[in-house]
């Protein structure tokens, strides 16, 4: 994509002007200027699509219609919904650190959008190739971590810092499973640029490394703070968070934020596990948007469906039950991986069947492990019970 | 077995997903081009070639179609039916109302002294904004003369214009309901049906003659004496 602009941009340039000064640091600059807006301007009338696709889809879950009023299907809703924002009257706190408050909602947005410059929305349509794209990725999706921080140590709200302190605990360990899942599908490939891991892809990864696909989705829902894991916004607990001092548009921004991580998240699984642009016929941007669309109908479906973790359950979960699964899938594939050096068609199959031998036994070893009786038995002898839970000691004064 | 009950979980919304909605949309819903065809009865290409517009609409979705609620019989709606010839102005109605939102003002007339008529009304107010449609008024009426309504569309930019004065209850149109009213569920009477104009209707038994009158008042002289 930066070849073909920069081209059309040069040749435009030499009808008018000959013997520029400079002109390939301009014309450089211009076409990087380019493809951003393009890709933000993307990236933000997806956000409104999913606004709107969210509150309506929830609504069908629900039994219920979702908006339909304003626009056709209630499209513009989303809209209207931003204008209001723009236009609501901006409250920073009096004891708030203003700079820091003012700079948390841009540390949550621009990360976002930094990650779409690494992923190709076709197989030559993208902004850069890095050597190792998938490590930038994992780099810049921490970054959401300091935002959230950031955001309650300034508003000074003790509801804020308990959320932030949920958040960051969270992602922190997520980072791990995360990271660690990854590395399967890099000893396959033996590249760590995602462009080199899409063109790899003649079977979906999803259907070789099923383990690193089920712990990487659960890690990037963690990451991107949604249902099953949205503690750091529990409404019921904590009112809305570490957004609870922001109005207006500083608070638009976090909520922007948070849809384009989702579709975010949604764009890197698709690449990463289930082959990207790559499809028959259409071109890869057309079958890249149905992946991605089909990811984000799950991760709206799961929002419908599963009730919230608590935050032992949710970090328990990420260091005694993902990082395990991670750690054995690793091995699994390193082994594999030995077995059939050879760069053959079958070699992806040989894997994938290993991978998927190995995978039912280890999910449900571990997830057993993790309802055994000594957790309960954790929980029921330590003097303190989290807010919620039911509490042996209490049961006893009832009889 | 770990995990089925995520499975089963997701397997309920899911079937929400392609199930009925529960939601009703007043005053008006947003209808398809079928939607559309349907509440119009015509077909989808009759529909394009009279209402090209309106097609034009539905195909995305925004064709409006007027949706009317039906309520139970008994639904105590705001406003009141009060039958001028029903009314002897005994102010029972103002008595019971806890409220005491009931203004009536009259004066002796004279007239139909016989009947039972003695009063002429003046004024006769009521002022919904203040009611809370206990329905205390309808029960005490001795001559079925006020009732409940069944309109619910009366919403007002003014507190004044809320109240019910004797000519609007007048003129208005008469849907009285049909709670604490037996002799209206006897006739299988439906107010969003059928219009109760007609005074002689609404009443437990028809309104008794003069004859009649003095017929039962020298009958019962007869038998005491």
């Amino acid at each position: 994509m930066f070849e073909f602009i920069y081209n059309i941009l040069d040749a435009i340039i030499d009808i008018f002007i000959k013997d520029m000064r400079y002109e390939s640091y301009i014309i450089t600059a211009v076409t990087g200027l380019i493809i951003a807006f393009a890709v933000i301007n993307g990236v933000l009338g997806g956000v409104l699509v999913l606004i709107w696709g969210e509150r309506r889809l929830l609504g069908r879950f629900q039994q219920r219609t979702g908006p339909n009023r304003w626009g056709p299907q209630g499209l513009l809703t989303s809209v209207a919904d931003a204008v209001k924002v723009m236009f609501k009257e901006d409250i920073v706190p009096e004891e708030a650190d203003h700079y820091i408050f003012n700079l948390a909602p841009l540390l949550l947005v621009i990360p976002v959008f930094i990650i779409f410059s690494v992923i190709p929305f076709g197989i030559s349509l993208y902004a850069v190739d890095i050597n190792v794209s998938v490590l930038f990725i994992l780099a810049i999706t921490s970054i959401s971590g300091l935002s959230i921080i950031c955001a309650a140590w300034a508003s000074a709200n003790r509801i804020a810092i308990f959320s932030a302190l949920r958040s960051v605990a969270m992602l922190i360990s997520y980072e791990i499973p995360v990271g660690l899942s990854l590395v399967g599908i890099l000893l396959i490939t033996e590249s760590m640029s995602v462009m080199d891991i899409v063109i790899y892809q003649s079977i979906p990864f999803i259907l070789i490394q099923p383990v690193a696909a089920i712990v990487f989705f659960l890690g990037s829902l963690a990451e991107i703070n949604r249902t099953p894991f949205d503690l750091t916004e529990a409404e019921s607990e904590l009112a809305a968070g570490y957004q609870n001092d922001y109005s207006g548009m500083k608070w638009g921004l976090f909520y922007l934020g948070e849809f384009a991580a989702a579709i975010a998240a949604a764009t890197v699984f698709s690449t990463l596990f289930l082959g990207g642009p790559n499809g028959p016929i259409l071109p890869g941007l057309f079958w890249l948007t149905i992946k991605v669309i089909a990811v984000l109908f799950f991760i709206i479906w799961i929002r419908a469906s599963w009730p919230r973790f608590r935050i032992d359950q949710v970090l328990n979960l990420a260091w005694k039950g993902l990082f395990e699964l991670t750690l054995v899938n690793i091995v699994v594939t390193s082994i594999a991986v030995i077995i059939w050096t050879d760069l053959d068609s079958n070699r992806l199959l040989y894997i994938g069947l290993v991978n998927w031998i190995f995978a039912f036994p280890f999910v449900l070893l571990i997830f057993k492990l993790l309802k055994t009786k000594k957790y309960q038995s954790d929980i029921n002898s330590s003097s303190y019970y989290p807010v919620g839970s039911d509490s042996p000691k209490f049961k006893k004064e009832i009889k | 077995m770990i995990g089925f009950g995520l499975i089963k979980g997701l397997s309920v919304t899911l079937r929400n997903l392609f199930g009925p909605v529960f939601t009703i949309q007043y005053p008006d819903k947003r209808v398809g081009v079928f939607g559309l065809a349907k509440n119009k009865n015509l077909s989808v290409l009759s529909l394009l070639k009279s209402y090209p517009r309106e097609f034009l609409f539905a195909l995305v979705g925004m064709a409006k179609v007027e949706v009317r609620i039906e309520q139970f019989p008994r639904f105590r709606g705001n406003e009141f039916v009060w039958y001028d010839d029903r009314c002897t102005a005994c102010a029972s109605c103002a008595k019971y109302c806890p409220l005491g939102i009931i203004e009536i003002v009259t004066h002796a007339s004279g007239e139909n002294l016989q009947a039972g008529e003695n009063y002429a009304i003046d004024k006769f107010d009521i002022d919904t904004g203040r009611c809370m449609f206990c329905g205390l008024c309808v029960e005490a009426c001795p001559y079925d003369a006020l009732h409940m309504g069944t309109d619910f569309e009366r919403g007002n930019y003014h507190r004044a214009k809320l109240v019910l004065d004797k000519e609007t209850l007048i003129s208005q149109d008469k849907n009285p309901s049909s709670w604490f009213r037996p002799q209206f569920e006897e006739k299988e009477y439906n107010p969003w049906d059928s219009d109760l104009g007609d005074y002689k209707e609404a009443g437990r038994h028809e309104k008794p003659s003069y004859e009649k009158i003095k017929q039962n008042w020298v009958n019962k002289r007869k038998f005491n004496g």
